[in-house]
This record gives structure tokens, sequence and C-alpha cells, in this order.
């Protein structure tokens, strides 16, 4: 296959996938690093590198955006951050220890997990009655939009949710993703912290992470540019399109689609780790 | 309902958000700017190419430190021109790091001052293999 088809098809997929990661609020890199393993025999080291570029690009695209709007805790991101930094340091070292196999039967259960998170509908957005010492010594709780005014919300949780965004930033570090559905847990349900917020921090977060062990990638020759060129382009276009849609579109349907064909790609990420293919 | 007295909402530092979103867009909007154009100018000078991405076997891309990423945009090697690009876009949330430092300081929160240099330094960890 030519360098031009090869590239064509990669911002084709790349475009879909960001398109339907928006959409679904799984992110782009759950698909693209089977897509680039799977279907273009791409080592898997490669796939995550690209995976990781348009990582950032569709991260700080999206949160110019929230972060204007006011979604954004922007402490609650800089203390996390602390954690999910390291953790990508962490994850991006192993990346370079652990065999191509191991990696992908990782990347595959961890895909399964977001899958299944993705068809988690109802969140609780009540909030945390009583802020822990912790969240206000740290000055994490705030206010945001809601019906015209400015909602007050109290954070708990904070030490377990710090511990659980290291293991999300080892994630991002190790495999290329933004680990979302990690984060959202830590933030959504153990930090109590209101729904919108959390996915609008989380985000704002992702890009600092994933440049925490671009760094490396790039170091260690596994960022290509003629790879990474039209997967950044092709999420990056593909997200901000989604990302308009979002408003008007009715997301449970195509929710449900995709963690299925997630599902389907974790599986099989997973049979080819373990049988060497990878 | 969350009673207002118990927990008084935290003023937000609204010229800080505004400051930080425009350097987001404005740093993706760049690199993505330079990527495409170095992908065109990549694709036009090697689109007929035949490429084998299936292992590491050659030891990756040898465009891994910015001396030399940079040294060959100034030659206008087009894959050198995209790694650039990556290299802004990288640079985009480190660039919102080293912003939100200044807006801590200029509200006098150290401990966020502190956080924000913990940050700093684990960044500057994982980019330090870039020197050369």
């Amino acid at each position: 296959m030519s360098y031009i088809v090869l590239s064509s098809l990669l911002f084709a997929g790349s475009l879909l996938a960001g398109l339907l990661g928006a959409l679904t609020g799984l992110g782009g890199g759950v698909v693209i690093i089977p897509l680039m393993t799977l279907a273009f025999g791409i080592d898997i080291r490669y796939a995550i590198g690209a995976s990781l570029i348009s990582v950032i690009a569709t991260s700080s695209g999206a949160a110019a955006a929230y972060v204007r709007e006011g979604y954004t805790n922007i402490r609650i991101g800089m203390f996390l951050e602390v954690a999910t930094t390291a953790g990508a340091l962490g994850g991006a070292a192993l990346a370079g220890v652990l065999s191509t196999g191991v990696i992908a039967v990782v990347f595959g259960f961890v895909l399964v997990s977001s899958a299944l998170q993705s068809l988690r509908a109802s969140h609780d957005d009540s909030g945390a009655l009583q802020p822990d010492g912790a969240a206000l010594r740290l000055g994490l709780n705030g206010t945001y939009p809601l019906d015209g005014r400015r909602q007050p919300y109290n954070v708990t949780g904070v030490a377990p949710g710090f511990g659980l965004m290291i293991i999300a930033g080892g994630l991002s570090g190790l495999l290329g993703i933004g680990s979302g559905a990690v984060k959202v847990i830590a933030m959504d349900r153990i930090m109590r912290i209101p729904f919108k917020v959390s996915t609008t921090t989380s985000n704002f977060m992702i890009g600092v992470t994933a440049a925490a062990s671009a760094g490396i990638y790039i170091a260690r020759g596994y960022i290509v540019p003629e790879l990474a060129m039209p997967v950044m382009l092709g999420v990056l276009a593909g997200s901000l399109f989604g990302s308009r849609l979002l408003v008007a579109a009715r997301t449970t349907f195509l929710r449900r689609l995709f963690a299925l064909v997630v599902f389907v790609l974790a599986v099989e990420m997973i049979f080819n780790g373990i049988t060497g293919r990878i | 309902m969350t009673d207002e007295q118990h927990t008084p909402p935290p003023d937000r530092d609204e010229a800080l958000e505004a400051v930080l979103g425009n350097l987001l867009r404005i740093g993706v909007i760049v690199a993505a700017v330079v990527v495409g154009a170095g992908g065109v100018y990549l694709l036009i000078i090697r689109g007929g190419w035949i490429p084998d991405f299936r292992s590491f076997q050659d030891g990756g891309s040898p465009l891994r430190s910015i001396p030399l990423i940079l040294r060959g945009a100034f030659e206008f090697r087009a894959d050198a021109i995209v790694q650039t690009g990556l290299l802004l876009l990288i640079a985009t949330p480190v660039l919102r790091v080293v912003f939100s430092l200044f807006g801590f300081a200029r509200q006098r929160d150290w401990l966020y001052v502190a956080l924000t240099l913990i940050v700093l330094c684990v960044l500057a960890v994982g980019l330090s293999g870039l020197q050369t």
C-alpha cells in the first residue's frame, strides 16, 4: 500500500473515530489503536504514539471551549495533574519494557471497562453534602453554571480520587489514551464532582497528562510523523465536528453501538496479544 | 439544595480562564496548520512511497530530539516540519501550565503555585529526553 493511500485511509478512519469518540464520550484513542494495529498491521508502539498525539490535540481543542464556559475547575485540574503526570511518566517507562503482546492485552481490558463505563447512563449530580478536610484545605469546592446561575458544589474523597488518578495517568502513558473512563470514576463517583464539571476538568487534564509521556515517546522514536499526521488531523477534525453535533443528537443508541464495537475490538486485541500476533 | 452560606462559592478567575482558553485554542490551531502544511508537502514528495510500519525493527523515527527536528525543519524536510508541528502541539498544554503558574501567583495562592511547580518539574522530566 502506498503512503498516500495509507494516510488517506488513516485520515478517514481517524475522522470517524474522532466523531464517534466525541459523540459517545469515549474519546478517539480507543478505536485508533485497534484500527492501526488490527486493520493496518502497524506496530502497536507507533499506534500508541500517534494516538497520544491525537489525544493532546482533541483535549486541548475541547478544553479551550469548556474553560471559557466556566465548567472546568482549574484548581481540581491542577491538583490532580500532579497525580496524572507522575503516573504518565511511570506508564511511558513501562511501555518501553513490556512486550507488545502484554500491552495489547492490557489495552483490551481497559477497552472493555471503558465500554461498560460508557453504558452507565445515569449520573448522580447531587454532589457531596460535606466536603472533606483535604478539599477545604486545597480549595477544591467550586461553582458551575446551572439554569442561568452558578451552582456551588462540594468535593469529597480527595485521597482515593488522587490515588486513582495516578493509575489513570499510568494507563494514559502506557496505552496512549486519555483514560477518560478511569478519570470519570475517580471524579464523578469517588470525589462526587458534578458530571459536567468532572468531564470538562478531566478533559482539561488529559492534554498535560499526555504531554508528560509524549516527550518520552518522541525520544524513543515511537512518534512517526508520517503516521501521526493523518491521525492527529483526522481525530481533531472529527471531534470538533462531533462536539458541534453533540448539542442536538440523542446519543443513547449511538453509545450502545459504539460500546459494542469497542467491546469486539477489545476481545480481538486481547486474543491477538495472547497469541503473539501483535 | 446546597447551603450557600456553608459553602461560599470562591470567585472564578475569569481573566485566567480566558487567557488559558485562548492559549489552548491558538496552540492547537498553529500546530494543526504546521502539521497540515508539512503533511501536504509530505504527500506530494513521498505519496508513492511504500512504507513498512509493521515492526519497530529499524528503531523508529530518527526525528527524536528538538535540535534534530528543528534542523530538519530549517532544511525544509517535510517529515521534520510535521514533527515540529507535533512539538508545538505538545508545548501547548505545557504552556498552559506555565500560564496557570502566573495566574496563581497573581492571586497569591502559594499552595497552587507550589502544586503547579511540581507539575512543571514532572513535565520537565518527561521532556528532558528531547534535548539531544
